[in-house]
């Protein structure tokens, strides 16, 4: 069974918007857009889910406010409560306004970095990564929908023609 | 109306029930000490307000020990001494018990008695003071949030003008209140600002060093020129913004942006003297350079949240057409936004005397954290904690009801926190909110809403010519 998508090709963000949302009207699945910059709304016409990376930032957050309080609290309060120029560590909360730039830096440390890391590892980005551009123009000033064949090709292409692409590829994937 | 005749009964009951001398104070200590604590609590009460206590009853060199109380270490050495004088200041209750001298004992109680009565007879007026300048304040956080969206050109706000000109119809009100508050101060009414008294101002040489500054008249003008200031702006900010409405041209709106760019101009200028004058000075011992952003932060959060709650109140009796949700995630965003601000100049300025304990600095937060811990640990929970974690969701920052909750704890919270500036150096340990403090409150609340809603019915809601209107109506985030 061969995999053949279609590559309708735009110069223009509205037109891609009218075209996506269009395309969806019509039930065809759209897999992938490619444009050489963010189009406001692209992504709740073309019905994504809302992304969930704030949520885990507040968790690394979290995270690494605990970390700071735990190291803190070992090294400053229980292994060798030292008198540094007479700050009390006789318990953590007593010395506590010196720790907090370390826990706020290690919260916004801990919540910046490690969401950073889950951006790449869930768009798969990475150094030596071979680039994915179907079309060299999607960076610069073309858009490109790709849309799926599923053995209506002829219509699929008259349709997109009619949605002002400039451009209607049909491909061969593997 | 209710609130304000609730309010007014509350006061005027506080006043009455401040006690009239000193034996009634005495009667009231002795049947406090009936109930067993009594004797803890004069101790305490002997450290209470230290600047308080020290400038108005006790000798130059007892202050200068009341200074250096916050080092325990300092007062076990010099405790062999100066044992009598430690045992006044140092906070250290068992000292106290133990260190009388016979001798003395009877002009100490009767000193002790003075103090007590002049915190006691404070409390009412400082209850009304901090209501007032609480709710004085907000309307100029608003006021200054107003001035801040038109020199910005702010495209989302627009439609929002004109519930923010009807919060700061409260202002001409609330300024001539306070003035005559600040008036009757320095008729010597009341105790609150102690650098009024000459007596105290005599026998102080710290206070004596800044009389220059502080004093009666060049207090008074400088107090006069920032409310007529602030109240000039309004008044025209107000009649052009509906100038421009009946208009062909734009040349109304231009003169807006200017006059708002002087008066923010201005505004900063005179808030940060204007949080010295009627805040930093009831503790005239205690300087910090923090302290006029603090103020500001404070009351531009509350200022916000106020113009935040009027807006969803009017948006739920359907009076705000344009209004939508993304109106009020901006204006949300600003009450988070500001929240976190507060707390970190609230942390930066208790940190940085925490640190480096300075003596004649830190007495300041001695007081607060001894005698006031509650409202000073709890203010940070109400204006950080509790917002930080309700409102960086964007969705709850759309939920009305959320938004409601969080703006009357926020609102709440700041009342405290200016409560926590003000009582310490007034009422000291003998602070309690109480029937007085929630009448002052109640009240300012009920003429706050009077004037705001009278306002808002004299106005269309939506400016009609404003450039930037269109696009506030169709503001979406």
């Amino acid at each position: 069974m061969s995999n053949k998508v279609i590559y309708a090709i735009y110069n223009d963000d509205d037109i891609l918007m009218d075209a996506v949302k269009k395309t969806r009207a019509a039930h065809h699945h759209i897999e992938e857009v490619f444009s050489p910059f963010p189009v406001h709304g692209l992504d709740k016409a073309m019905g994504l889910a809302p992304t969930r990376l704030a949520i885990c930032a507040f968790l690394y957050g979290c995270v690494g406010i605990s970390v700071a309080t735990a190291m803190m609290n070992f090294i400053m309060i229980q292994d060798w409560p030292q008198d540094i120029g007479g700050k009390p560590s006789f318990s953590y909360i007593e010395n506590m306004p010196a720790f907090v730039p370390i826990m706020f830096e290690m919260t916004v440390f801990f919540a910046a970095h490690l969401m950073v890391v889950t951006f790449y590892m869930r768009s798969k980005l990475w150094p030596f990564k071979e680039a994915e551009n179907p079309d060299v123009r999607t960076t610069d000033d073309h858009f490109l929908m790709e849309v799926s064949v599923n053995n209506n090709e002829e219509e699929l292409v008259s349709f997109l023609n009619t949605t002002g692409a400039v451009e209607v590829k049909v491909i061969e994937k593997h | 109306m209710i609130l304000m005749a609730l309010g007014l009964l509350g006061i005027g009951y506080g006043f009455l029930t401040a006690p009239k001398d000193i034996h009634e104070v005495e009667l009231m200590l002795a049947s406090e000490s009936h109930g067993g604590h009594g004797e803890v609590k004069h101790d305490a009460s002997e450290v209470a307000g230290e600047s308080h206590a020290a400038a108005e009853s006790h000798e130059e060199v007892k202050h200068e020990v009341a200074e250096t109380a916050g080092e325990s270490h300092a007062a076990m050495e010099s405790h062999e001494e100066v044992k009598h004088e430690v045992t006044e200041t140092a906070g250290e209750s068992h000292v106290a018990k133990e260190g009388h001298a016979d001798a003395k004992e009877a002009s100490e109680h009767n000193e002790h008695l003075t103090h007590v009565l002049h915190q006691l007879q404070n409390k009412p007026w400082a209850a009304l003071y901090v209501a007032c300048i609480f709710f004085l304040l907000v309307t100029m956080g608003v006021l200054a949030f107003y001035a801040i969206q038109q020199v910005a050109s702010a495209g989302w706000s627009p439609v929002l003008f004109r519930v923010m000109q009807g919060i700061t119809a409260y202002l001409p009100w609330g300024s001539v209140i306070f003035f005559v508050i600040l008036v009757l101060c320095g008729l010597h009414f009341n105790h609150l600002f102690i650098w009024l008294d000459p007596e105290v101002v005599a026998h102080d040489k710290l206070i004596a060093g800044k009389s220059g500054y502080l004093n009666f008249p060049f207090w008074i003008v400088r107090a006069g020129i920032f409310l007529i200031g602030w109240n000039v702006y309004r008044y025209y900010a107000a009649k052009n913004c509906l100038a421009q409405d009946e208009s062909n041209d734009d040349s109304f709106y231009k003169k807006n942006f200017n006059i708002s760019a002087m008066f923010l101009v201005f505004f900063i200028v005179s808030e940060s003297i204007m949080s010295w004058d009627w805040i930093l000075s009831i503790d005239p011992h205690w300087f910090s350079t923090l302290f006029g952003w603090y103020v500001f932060a404070s009351f531009f959060v509350s200022g916000i949240t106020t113009i935040c709650m009027v807006t969803l109140y009017l948006k739920s009796k359907g009076y705000l057409e344009y209004v939508n949700t993304s109106h009020i995630h901006d204006l949300a965003k600003f009450m988070f936004g500001f929240s976190v601000f507060w707390t970190y100049l609230w942390f930066s300025q208790f940190m940085l005397v925490w640190y480096a304990n300075i003596p004649e600095e830190i007495t300041y937060f001695i007081t607060r954290i001894q005698l006031y811990n509650l409202p000073f640990f709890g203010a940070v929970v109400m204006n950080f904690l509790f917002p930080i974690l309700i409102l960086i969701n964007t969705d709850f920052k759309r939920i009305s009801w959320v938004l409601v909750m969080a703006g009357t704890v926020i609102l709440a919270g700041h009342y405290i926190d200016f409560f926590n500036m003000i009582m310490p150096g007034t009422v000291g340990d003998r602070w309690f909110i109480g029937v007085s403090e929630i009448a002052s409150v109640l009240f300012f609340l009920g003429l706050f809403i009077f004037t705001v809603f009278t306002a808002l019915t004299k106005a269309p809601l939506l400016p009609k010519r404003n450039p930037f209107i269109e696009e506030s109506k169709h503001f979406h985030y």
